[in-house]
């Protein structure tokens, strides 16, 4: 039970940076604009929180620094991608090579060094609850925040105008363009979203879930992250579904190799990846329905025209 | 068609903009670059700022630079990949007057013999590989003997009696260090278990800290890593348990949790080599240095080591240094109940370095 | 203010000068940046991009790093042109590697002029099958192919690790893990460097690509598919044999590069063999526009930009964060002059950008230079 308990928890920690930076990128991806350089918002968001927690010592200037630096990153792509109309997939790469050449230039006087551990929820009562109490009350603020943030997304995007606006600016730039709304200015706020959020999932990584800085830390968590926003089908709560698949699968294969399953690690280590494809492969047999969900201008550039 | 015309002086300024670079930059180029001193160069798989392995060769570099100071010129590359531009990598430095190049990655091997085999002036040297040549010589450290220390120090400090051992690929070097501080542990505590997870990279914080969770929810209070990243240390930490650093001292990260470290101290051999090829006496060799040499070394003991635990170590480690000890000293079976060394045997080199079995006890299985 | 105006047709003259234009910018910046950093600008400028123009050497391993670049990106620009988002090219990558490697090391040590040709139709058909699983699960089951091919690069370049860890690895090699070296390599094309033959091929792929798309009628339908797919099934093309036929020609690309390099600079198969290749090979296709001329210049540029940094680093003693940090800036610069290939910006007086539908906001390009109204 306690072994369980503990499973869970640590798929949660790992499943967390991707689900807040896929939160992030499927508000960007709804609105219409592809921005593949999450991995390179991630770890400047990584570096940016980490020498921030450094010289601060303050846990929530840290990601505060975080999401601004990742925002940056993002609206730096909106100069390329929204204002200058470059291709959207060739920038997203280009921002992730930029933002790991950055971090790195940026850290190189912060390796070695070692950030405070970060506060953990404690509720009296609450939290010794056997099994539950831990699961429920005693994990770091962030997962509670990476959750609250996906139902806020979720509810904004289905219940409020403006994430009606988003929506119709995702799947008819044109036709949300005649009616008035200024497309380009709700795309680069829905990036710069996006962007602060990939900031704050990289810097869980680097504040949280290993409070150190080193090189190359996000180890492609931004591709995962991109992937899940895919498997979604763009919708919020699959985010939630795909993230924790894909973080459950990660630590219960390294559980069961230390309880001796007798299979190869690396091909254990490709479960998580063939599990998202076999599960994608499940929910998407309803051919019309998946149609629908992909913004139809995802990718394209917006130029109104007359 | 004005624009056209515009285009052409934007294309004229460019070209001139391009042409002024030219001229102040040119003599800089790699092939004219005057020879006065000897140069060492360095080429590392990953980033200086690792913390493990390329860190501890960068070390290396800089303690060649402090005792030959002005009597050569140094540069480095770091992350190169081991695929197919490590051998550019290689060539260029060569093309550009190096005089001796270290290249300390397994994957260098065969782009620095190919290499070598085009620069006969030029001395090349090779970590952990096994192919020479007139001018390849090849260097390696005997770790498995810091591996037989932590052994013994986890198999005397376990209260569960569980290991955690975090691993990076089934190499030989790997191997061979899981087998080492399984048998000193086991030898100073029969009941011990190691729990072994692979995790397929040499590097990734995220992966290394989730490994070191499943390990330490499944019962290991201890930690042992090969892998570079000092994750596991950091969670250690956190967690209050206690864990072994890899490749360098990493204390920083865990103040009490690091019993000790395994470090990797190259400076020795570098400084002996470099000092060779300035004297003119380098000559291709095979080096596998350990704790003798000074190569492996282990970094200052926990204070919450208690003092007999200490002794132990310390027996242990000059043992190994006056060799009187081998870490594999039979009777040693092998997992699958065959027997590998005889009654006082001690293992050939030659077994040790091509190691792709674990020793009997260990549970878990090895690709074949 | 500066506003942006969509050109009736793209403009031909900026098409060439909208990259010098990115280059001169590239300089600036690169000045500016390496002055920050403390290092002689003009001389990292001249070791960037010029240095390794200078020698044999340089242009042979420019061709060398060009040629699986240009090769992988000509594929995905068809299946790009299609619409059909094949971003997996790193896994068909390795598991051509994988596949054309296995047959040199399964009939080892036997050899003879049949085995390259063999070994590189096993590539092709490796990167081919590992791209037939994204096709297969898109027109079968409808998964989206970004993910699946995307996933599947992890699970191939762990099957290529673990195979050279076990039943590829070297029966000699101290059980390391790497196969034997091949018995074969490909030929050399310049005495003396690596410059091997693959990059004919390359340059036979994009003259291939280029007739494909422009003269045939394959092309046009792959063209049709990409911009109006209601209409290309309204015309009665079949748009699961295009999804297929993009999947299979990308696939195949990427899984000779893979061979190549195995077979080429490497010489075996190792688990390092898969660089990055197949992701910045999705650049180099954009930033050729698609375009099968467009991508062996990107290509070539793009490798330059990798060597030349390198030559830097060396010879000043640079991290290799800051070729990483240039590299970006010089894509930034050559995707953003882009824009004046199809828009004209125009200096006009400030007028609310509410009452002006025409116009797009362009505050943001402070780095355009101004050019005159027509």
């Amino acid at each position: 039970m306690e072994l369980l308990a503990n499973i869970l928890i640590s798929a949660m920690i790992a499943a967390t940076p991707l689900l807040i930076a896929a939160t992030g990128e499927l508000v960007a991806e709804r609105s219409g604009v592809l921005n593949l350089g999450v991995e390179g918002m991630m770890i400047v968001g990584a570096i940016a929180g980490f020498s921030t927690v450094v010289a601060t010592k303050s846990a929530m200037l840290a990601l505060a620094a975080a999401i601004a630096s990742g925002a940056v990153m993002a609206a730096l792509f909106g100069v390329l991608a929204l204002t200058l109309r470059a291709n959207q997939v060739a920038s997203g790469l280009a921002l992730t090579m930029f933002g790991l050449g950055l971090s790195a230039l940026w850290g190189q006087s912060y390796s070695g060094l070692s950030a405070p551990a970060f506060p953990r929820l404690f509720v009296p009562g609450l939290t010794d609850i056997p099994f539950l109490g831990k699961l429920l009350f005693g994990q770091d603020g962030l997962i509670y925040v990476s959750l609250a943030m996906l139902a806020a997304v979720a509810w904004v995007l289905d219940r409020t105008r403006l994430g009606l606006i988003v929506r119709a600016i995702g799947e008819n730039h044109d036709a949300a363009h005649a009616i008035g709304y200024p497309v380009v200015a709700y795309r680069y706020l829905a990036l710069v979203f996006g962007g602060g959020m990939a900031g704050l999932g990289g810097a869980y990584l680097s504040l949280v879930q290993t409070p150190l800085w080193v090189e190359r830390m996000t180890a492609g968590r931004g591709w995962i992250a991109l992937a899940l926003v895919v498997f979604a089908a763009w919708r919020p709560w699959r985010v939630l579904l795909g993230a924790y698949l894909f973080g459950g699968i990660t630590i219960l294969q390294l559980h069961s190799q230390a309880l001796g399953v007798k299979i190869d690690a690396q091909l254990l280590a490709m479960l998580p990846y063939l599990a998202t494809i076999i599960v994608l492969v499940i929910i998407s047999r309803d051919a019309m329905r998946v149609r629908l969900t992909a913004p139809q201008c995802l990718g394209k550039p917006f130029h109104a025209a007359a | 068609m004005r624009a056209s015309r515009l285009g052409k002086r934007v294309a004229a300024s460019a070209v001139a903009g391009l042409l002024a670079l030219v001229g102040p930059g040119a003599h800089v180029g790699p092939a004219a670059v005057a020879q006065t001193k000897p140069k060492v160069s360095f080429v590392y798989v990953g980033p200086i700022g690792d913390h493990g392995w390329s860190y501890q060769h960068h070390q290396g570099l800089q303690a060649i630079k402090a005792a030959f100071g002005d009597k050569i010129d140094t540069n480095y590359v770091e992350n190169v990949p081991e695929g197919p531009d490590a051998e550019r990598v290689i060539d260029q430095l060569a093309a550009s007057g190096s005089s001796i190049i270290f290249t300390t990655s397994f994957g260098f091997m065969n782009p620095t013999i190919k290499v070598a085999a085009r620069y006969p002036n030029v001395k090349f040297e090779h970590a952990t590989g096994f192919k020479q040549a007139p001018n390849v010589a090849t260097y390696n450290a005997r770790f498995y003997e810091g591996r037989h220390v932590i052994g013994l120090i986890a198999g005397k400090m376990t209260k569960t009696n569980t290991i955690g051992y975090i691993a990076s690929f089934p190499i030989p070097e790997v191997v061979m260090g899981i087998n080492s501080a399984y048998l000193a542990a086991k030898s100073v505590n029969p009941n011990i278990k190691f729990k072994i997870v692979w995790v397929s990279t040499w590097f990734d914080p995220g992966k290394e800290t989730d490994a070191a969770k499943a390990l330490v929810d499944q019962g290991a209070d201890i930690l042992m890593q090969h892998t570079d990243s000092p994750a596991a240390m950091k969670f250690a930490e956190e967690k209050g348990i206690y864990a072994f650093g890899q490749a360098s001292d990493m204390a920083p990260f865990g103040p009490n949790a690091q019993l000790t470290s395994i470090v990797d101290n190259w400076n020795p051999y570098y400084l002996k080599r470099v000092g060779a090829l300035l004297d003119g006496t380098w000559k291709t060799s095979d080096t596998w240095d350990g704790i003798k040499e000074g190569t492996v070394t282990l970094a200052p003991w926990s204070r919450k080591l208690p003092a007999d635990v200490v002794k132990l170590a310390e027996t242990a480690r000059d043992s190994i240094a006056a060799g009187t000890l081998h870490p594999f000293t039979g009777p040693i079976n092998k997992q699958d109940g065959s027997p590998w060394l005889k009654e006082g045997e001690k293992a050939p080199d030659k077994d040790l370095l091509s190691m792709n079995f674990y020793v009997a006890g260990i549970e878990g299985s090895l690709p074949k | 203010m500066l506003r942006l105006e969509p050109r009736r047709e793209p403009s031909g003259p900026m098409f060439y000068v909208a990259p010098l234009l990115a280059i001169g910018m590239t300089l600036v910046a690169g000045i500016v940046l390496f002055a920050a950093l403390d290092k002689p600008p003009l001389t990292a400028m001249q070791l960037i991009f010029i240095a390794p123009l200078t020698s044999l050497r340089g242009v042979a391993e420019l061709l060398v790093k060009g040629t699986p670049l240009i090769l992988i990106a000509i594929g995905l620009a068809i299946s790009f042109r299609g619409g059909i988002w094949n971003i997996g090219a790193e896994g068909q990558y390795a598991i051509g590697a994988l596949a054309g490697g296995a047959v040199a090391l399964a009939v080892y040590p036997a050899t003879g002029w049949w085995l390259l040709p063999l070994m590189s139709c096993a590539g092709i058909a490796g990167g081919a099958a590992w791209a037939a699983i994204p096709a297969l699960l898109r027109t079968r089951f409808n998964a989206n192919e970004i993910l699946v091919s995307l996933m599947l690069v992890y699970v191939a370049v762990l099957l290529l690790s673990s195979l050279v860890h076990g039943p590829l690895r070297d029966p000699e090699g101290l059980n390391f893990p790497e196969s034997r070296l091949f018995q074969t390599s490909l030929p050399i094309l310049i005495e003396g460097t690596r410059a091997h033959v693959g990059f004919l091929v390359a340059l036979a792929a994009v003259l291939l690509a280029w007739v494909l798309l422009e003269r045939h009628a394959l092309g046009f339908k792959v063209k049709v598919l990409g911009q109006a797919p209601r209409a290309a099934r309204y015309a009665g093309f079949s748009d699961k044999g295009l999804i297929w036929f993009c999947f299979l020609l990308s696939g195949g690309c990427a899984g000779l590069a893979g061979l190549f390099e195995a077979a080429g600079p490497v010489g075996q198969l190792v688990p390092a063999l898969p660089s990055g290749y197949g992701f910045t090979a999705i650049v180099v296709a954009f930033l050729g526009r698609l375009n099968p001329i467009g991508i062996l210049l990107a290509g070539l540029v793009l490798a330059l930009t990798y060597i030349g940094g390198e030559t830097a680093q060396i010879a000043m003693s640079l991290p290799s964060a800051t070729t990483a940090v240039f590299q970006g800036m010089f894509l930034f610069f050559l995707l953003a002059a882009d824009v004046l290939v199809n828009y004209r910006a125009r200096w006009i007086a400030r007028r609310s950008p509410a009452a002006d539908p025409h116009a797009v906001s362009g505050a943001a390009i402070g780095t355009v230079q101004r050019l005159p109204t027509p």
